[in-house]
């Protein structure tokens, strides 16, 4: 749900960045941390365990410029993706305008990213949503990985519809900011069809 | 959420009354989704963190509350050496904050924010229900803040 605060002149949404376990969630939050511009970002807040697992989730704050007055304003969150932490991940989807799915392209983890989407869903729809309709990104991560499996291959298990899908490696960059911008897009699309 | 300059001022009037006389040093109300909805108080805080906490300890809270057959748990108090927070459910969609120190007393802060949530439950019980009239005045703002977004704006946003 966007929140448009008439008072400060600014528009926020939030955007959760979801996918199985170890699967580059916060690399990808943290990569967009380092390379935003100090005057275009919050704090880095990660809730995490002492071995640097996602406990509840990562935000980060970032404001990208203003429109027609209103500074616009993206909460990035992260949700823990392992499988125990199912009550944190549906607690996090609340209010939430457009979702990133970080898969992860290895072959021993296919299994996990159909349990990952599947979960969303169910969670979406716990929360009054529906991904059908959500904006939408599917990012393919750990591209450089030698037993990363052919796009093609990860497309048909893992697109669920028309969604943008992007080849990344979280850890070097690659694709992170092209996800991050199509998102955005699609969630300020949205909005504005509503 | 659309928060009209006119809701803000409501807000802030009953968040100062509280800071006030609670003798507090910072009040703040958030939405339960993260964002700031006003804030009163001298404190520099970073209150897009603050926010984003406050909804995820309330959350987390409310996740406790029901695993234990509870329907919520309506304050958290959290006690520190140089400040403490006090926080409070607003209805069912915001969460109220409050950070106080030696200055107040937990017992104080409590009574203030007692006596003038009724007055914040139903400011923001108009909030929601104009947000939720279609094709009355707040869903013609909320929407013409979207309809005049261009493909252009959108692009000029990442430079």
């Amino acid at each position: 749900m966007s929140f448009i605060n008439y008072a400060a002149r600014e528009i926020n949404c939030k955007i959760v960045y979801y996918g199985p376990g170890l699967g580059g969630k916060t690399t990808n939050i943290q990569w967009i941390h380092e390379k935003t511009r100090a005057d275009a970002k919050g704090k880095l807040i990660s809730l995490a365990t002492e071995s640097e697992r996602t406990l509840f989730f990562d935000f980060l704050p970032i404001e990208l410029g203003t429109i027609r007055g209103f500074r616009m304003r993206f909460h990035l969150y992260t949700v823990p993706g392992q499988v125990f932490y199912d009550a944190s991940r549906k607690l996090i989807l609340k209010g939430v305008d457009g979702v990133v799915f970080v898969a992860d392209s290895q072959e021993a983890r296919m299994d996990a990213n159909i349990e990952a989407v599947t979960n969303l869903n169910d969670n979406l729809k716990g929360q009054g949503y529906d991904l059908a309709t959500m904006p939408y990104a599917l990012q393919l991560n750990k591209r450089d990985l030698p037993s990363a499996v052919a796009l093609a291959e990860l497309e048909q298990a893992l697109r669920i519809k028309d969604e943008p899908v992007f080849e990344a490696v979280a850890t070097t960059g690659d694709g992170v900011f092209e996800t991050l911008k199509s998102i955005i897009k699609l969630v300020l699309k949205d909005l504005k069809s509503r | 959420m659309v928060i009209l300059e006119t809701d803000h001022k409501v807000f802030v009037e009953l968040l100062e009354k509280i800071l006030a006389e609670a003798n507090a040093g910072f009040v703040f109300l958030v939405d339960k989704s993260g964002p700031q909805i006003a804030a009163v108080g001298e404190m520099e805080l970073d209150t897009t963190s603050l926010a984003s906490l406050t909804a995820g300890a309330v959350a987390a809270t409310e996740g406790l509350s029901s695993l234990i057959g509870e329907t919520k748990f309506s304050t958290l108090f959290h006690e520190g050496v140089g400040h403490s927070l006090h926080i409070s459910q607003v209805g069912e969609k915001a969460i109220l904050l409050t950070i106080f120190d030696e200055e107040s007393s937990l017992g104080l802060v409590r009574l203030r924010t007692q006596q003038h949530l009724p007055a914040l439950e139903r400011a923001l019980g108009e909030v929601l229900n104009r947000n939720q009239l279609k094709g009355k005045p707040t869903a013609t703002i909320s929407s013409s803040a979207f309809a005049e977004i261009s493909d252009e704006d959108i692009d000029a946003l990442f430079g």
